[in-house]
């Protein structure tokens, strides 16, 4: 039945009052939320706004220019930083997300002596504060003597050595979450038709991973990207990373030109996690 | 029932409630509730009586209609301040607290005295037989004694009306029947206007004092139990309640309906015309070998399938027409003598027996 | 689950790398820190492993037992903020409609993965002297004092902006902004969690909202709670970034202190034993939570 044209109107017009638990709904709640999202947001916002401003002193508008964007990308320091911050993420991303996915996958196969302790033992990267585990690594590859002056890009080994050790972890948490999912019988129901072990591992268990493979992978990415203290313990001058670079800016003064290259960074970033939420909406909505 | 029962306690004018995105959960529904009733609102899931009766307690906000309680409007007033109290599907017992601290909640957010608490809570315990339980916590208690806590909770406010949303619907069939019996008699111990939500025709014909049946957020029909089994007005309903032998047909305004797949049949003393069902009762059908005498609907048949259920049979014949007809026939002896499959019989009903409803 | 027996070339296939990397890349660098934490330095680059408690000692100095006391006040207030800023978000989000729901937790976790090193950079532009804040508060100090003036008053004067950054505020400031998503989110997943007819019958037996919230909502989601103070309080309580570029040398935490020992002052073993006692710390925070979550689920079963 459709109802007449104006009393359509008069509906959508009048919402009735909020229920008791529409809490969203009261005036001092929409504050709160308001207020915490402009805390949130607008210094990131205002950063990359006045990236865009044609002035040395930040707190006034002077009109637009991206005059700074070009000086961020004619500074060879800030590009060599940029390069060897995506070599090590690629890297440290690859190795740690293969290890992670073993460390998933052993976690939820298997039962054996110790386990609980183990499973401590895989988490402690993720927990212990970043500046003890900088710290360590410091020492470690000081003692060992670990060579640094090799030729680029395995001069950025113990970077990307460090970053793997804290975001593998993160990658086991992710995949085995997924693999909670997986309904063994397939398993059992593949090897029933004859499958070895690797092939059950190719053609049933690495598609179900599939999206948590992904989504522990762009984890790692950005977690390496991100890093700051970690890689400031292990990188010596030579191997400057982007962060790292940004850092020595910063202490210098606030320039224009730094939220250039952190308005990039943020783009990066921002692509990276659509990217991921995109995937999994889509893998979920596949597996629907 | 008691003589006070001309005192509507809950007044209902045309209730709207929509959901975003949804259909209407409640479609202008206008209902009198009185006192000391106990009020069954029955329907399939999804029908809107849940949201009804949560307007009652509050929880929802009607987006338009009035709701009038003990004579008070109740638009404005939240939960807390209503009259009314609530046994709850899960009956969300706290569980953080014991099952004293549970029932004497109430009591203490309204600021009773310490005193007063404890002698109504040992009152509301003893009412629902649960002396000696009260410092456990809910995690130690089945699901028939949480649903007594539940019951206690609300009942030691004093409530003008108890609301109880499918509260029997987590229990086992055996639990169920005897709560069925204990909460009539409750009701009748303690006074207070029970209403009860319930999607089971059985709960709600053995318990309630007057039932309201709804679908798609409308009521369809309100009534005692034994009106709405024996003279539903319409379609949906007689299709809901109980089982039923359900035709279509076209009624012509002199008392002649023609039947979708029986013909024409006479039903005296109906004038109504236009699109109608057709309804009989299986138990009042009987079954015949040759014609009966005039006085009864009937028509030959064969018997497709006959179905033993202890206490009776079920006969389930088509007739030479094509019309499938249940006859329900009760076993009255231990030899009772049932037609075979195949035979050929008449399955007929006094005519007065048919009941004409709306479509 | 099977039994790692019953495959075991598999179970040490998979084992093995993982294994060995955590082994020889996170938990000796750890050991060798430890280690060092009980020696002493030697020349001006040797370090001896002497077995002394010396650098516990010394962690035990006013100097430094009051760092950690102003890093544990800054943890604190840290998370007691976040907490108070957290629980009316994430009660809003969990009661938001559907379709709102998720848009207003992306938007809550979403500066979680933007650089720290840039958020902190940010906050630098908005509270430095000439920054964000000193400006809108000089522009509504000016309209004060201009009504001030115009209904004849003496008006408040110049505005002299307040040192907003390089200051202990500065800190709990950027740690709040850095560490609220931390807050919101298990807040949220326990009262998403909670069984919203426990709400509705509080109010139904005659308790009002906040007689609600605090005897059925906070008791009910204390497990979120308590997961969301430990999971903001041992990240803050580490900080090193947010004091080094917001504090001033007044507001430093351990983490600074120990970046010092082992990048200028030169003192690894003192700075391994500081290490340490943080590690501790964070550990003894995570035990608390284990134990009042299993005390929590025992009383439900």
């Amino acid at each position: 039945m459709r109802a007449p044209p104006q009393h359509r109107l008069r509906r959508l017009r009048r919402r009735p009052p909020p229920g008791p638990l529409d809490y969203g709904r009261h005036l001092w709640m929409r504050l709160t939320m308001l207020a915490t999202f402009v805390f949130l947001y607008a210094p990131i916002i205002t950063l990359v706004a006045f990236s865009f401003n044609d002035s040395r002193r930040n707190v006034v508008w002077r009109g637009f220019t991206v005059k700074y964007y070009l000086k961020a990308w004619h500074n060879d320091g800030l590009i060599e930083a940029f390069t060897n911050s995506l070599t090590i993420a690629v890297i440290s991303t690859a190795v740690s997300t293969v290890i992670g996915a073993m460390v998933a996958l052993q976690l939820w196969r298997f039962r054996f002596p110790f386990k609980g302790a183990y499973e401590g033992g895989m988490a402690l990267p993720i927990v212990i504060p970043e500046i003890c585990m900088g710290v360590a690594m410091l020492a470690f590859f000081s003692r060992t003597y670990w060579p640094t002056d090799l030729i680029w890009p395995f001069n950025l080994s113990a970077i990307i050595i460090a970053h793997i050790s804290f975001s593998f972890p993160f990658v086991a948490v992710v995949v085995r979450a997924r693999l909670a999912s997986f309904n063994r019988e397939f398993e059992e129901a593949a090897k029933d038709l004859g499958a070895s072990e690797w092939r059950v591992l190719r053609d049933v268990l690495l598609p179900h991973m599939a999206p948590g493979l992904v989504a522990g992978a762009l984890l790692a990415f950005t977690l390496s990207l991100d890093d700051f203290v970690i890689t400031f313990f292990t990188s010596g001058p030579d191997t400057v990373t982007f962060p790292v670079k940004i850092y020595s800016m910063v202490r210098f003064s606030v320039t224009p030109e730094v939220n250039a290259a952190s308005a990039v960074l943020i783009a990066i970033t921002l692509a990276l996690t659509a990217t991921a939420m995109f995937l999994q909406n889509r893998a979920g909505q596949k597996m629907r | 029932m008691n003589n006070a029962m001309n005192n509507a306690i809950v007044q209902v004018r045309g209730a709207v409630k929509t959901f975003a995105g949804v259909a209407t959960a409640v479609d202008h529904v206008s209902l009198d509730i009185f006192e000391g009733e106990f009020f069954a609102l029955l329907g399939p899931s999804g029908c809107g009586k849940t949201t009804f009766m949560r307007m009652l307690a509050g929880l929802e906000i009607p987006d338009r209609g009035e709701i009038l309680i003990d004579g008070r409007d109740m638009t404005g007033v939240p939960p807390n301040r209503r009259p009314v109290n609530m046994v709850f599907q899960s009956y969300a017992v706290f569980p953080h607290m014991s099952v004293l601290a549970n029932i004497a909640y109430g009591l203490k957010v309204t600021g009773v005295g310490a005193a007063d608490i404890r002698r109504r809570v040992d009152e509301a315990l003893q009412l629902v037989q649960l002396g000696g339980l009260e410092q456990r916590m809910p995690a130690q208690l089945s699901g028939g004694q949480l649903q007594r806590v539940a019951l206690a909770r609300a009942l030691v406010k004093r409530p003008r009306v108890l609301l109880l949303d499918e509260p029997l619907s987590a229990l086992d069939a055996k639990l169920r029947e005897a709560m069925q019996l204990e909460l009539v008699k409750l009701q009748h111990a303690v006074g207070i206007t029970f209403i009860i939500v319930t999607h089971d025709q059985q709960e709600a014909l053995s318990m309630a004092d007057r039932i309201a049946v709804m679908e798609k957020g409308k009521v369809r029909q309100v009534a005692p139990p034994a009106e709405l089994y024996e003279y539903p007005r319409s379609y949906f309903v007689a299709d809901f309640i109980g089982k039923m032998n359900l035709f279509h047909g076209r009624a012509s305004g002199d008392g002649a309906v023609a039947v979708e797949q029986l013909g024409e049949i006479k039903i005296p003393g109906n004038s109504s015309a236009g699109r109608v069902g057709i309804a009989v009762r299986p138990e009042k059908v009987k079954l015949f070998r040759d014609a009966p005498r005039p006085g009864f609907t009937a028509f030959k048949s064969t018997v497709d399938n006959i179905a033993y259920h202890g206490s009776e049979s079920y006969v389930f014949a088509t007739t030479e027409s094509g019309a499938a007809i249940a006859a329900t026939v009760q076993n009255e002896s231990r030899d009772s003598k049932l037609p075979a499959v195949g035979d050929s019989i008449w399955c007929g009903w006094r005519a007065e027996d048919t009941l004409v409803l709306e479509e | 689950m099977d039994n790692w027996r019953k495959n075991p070339r598999v179970f040490w296939i998979l084992s093995a790398p993982p294994a060995l990397w955590l082994l020889g890349f996170f938990l000796l660098p750890l050991a060798l820190i430890w280690a060092y934490s009980f020696g002493h330095k030697e020349g001006i680059i040797g370090i001896a492993i002497s077995w002394t408690p010396d650098n516990y000692l010394r962690a035990l100095d006013p100097l430094y037992l009051q760092i950690f006391l102003k890093s544990f006040w800054f943890a604190g207030m840290t998370t007691a903020v976040c907490l108070i800023v957290a629980l009316p978000v994430s009660l809003a989000i969990t009661f938001a409609p559907a379709r709102w729901k998720a848009l207003l937790l992306v938007l809550v976790i979403l500066p979680f993965w933007t650089n720290l090193l840039i958020r902190t950079y940010a906050l630098i532009a908005v509270l430095r002297t000439r920054g964000f804040l000193n400006a809108g508060l000089e522009s509504v100090w000016d309209s004060v004092d201009g009504v001030a003036r115009a209904v004849g008053l003496d008006g408040l004067g110049a505005f002299t902006p307040p040192q907003l950054l390089y200051n202990n505020f500065a800190v709990v400031f950027g740690l709040v902004y850095v560490h609220l998503p931390f807050m919101v989110l298990p807040l949220y997943a326990a009262l998403d969690r909670m069984d919203r007819s426990h709400l509705e019958a509080s109010l139904d037996l005659g308790a009002g909202q906040f007689r609600t919230f605090f005897s059925i909502t906070v008791p009910l989601a204390m497990p979120g709670i308590l997961s969301g103070v430990v999971i903001t309080f041992i990240p803050a309580l580490g900080s090193f970034l947010t004091p080094d570029l917001l504090g001033g040398t007044e507001s430093q935490m351990i983490a600074n202190v120990i970046e010092r020992q082992f990048k200028s002052a030169n003192d690894w073993p003192f700075g391994s034993a500081l290490s340490f006692i943080l590690m501790y710390i964070t550990f003894f925070a995570l035990a608390l939570r284990a134990f009042f979550s299993r005390g929590r689920s025992a009383m439900d079963t």
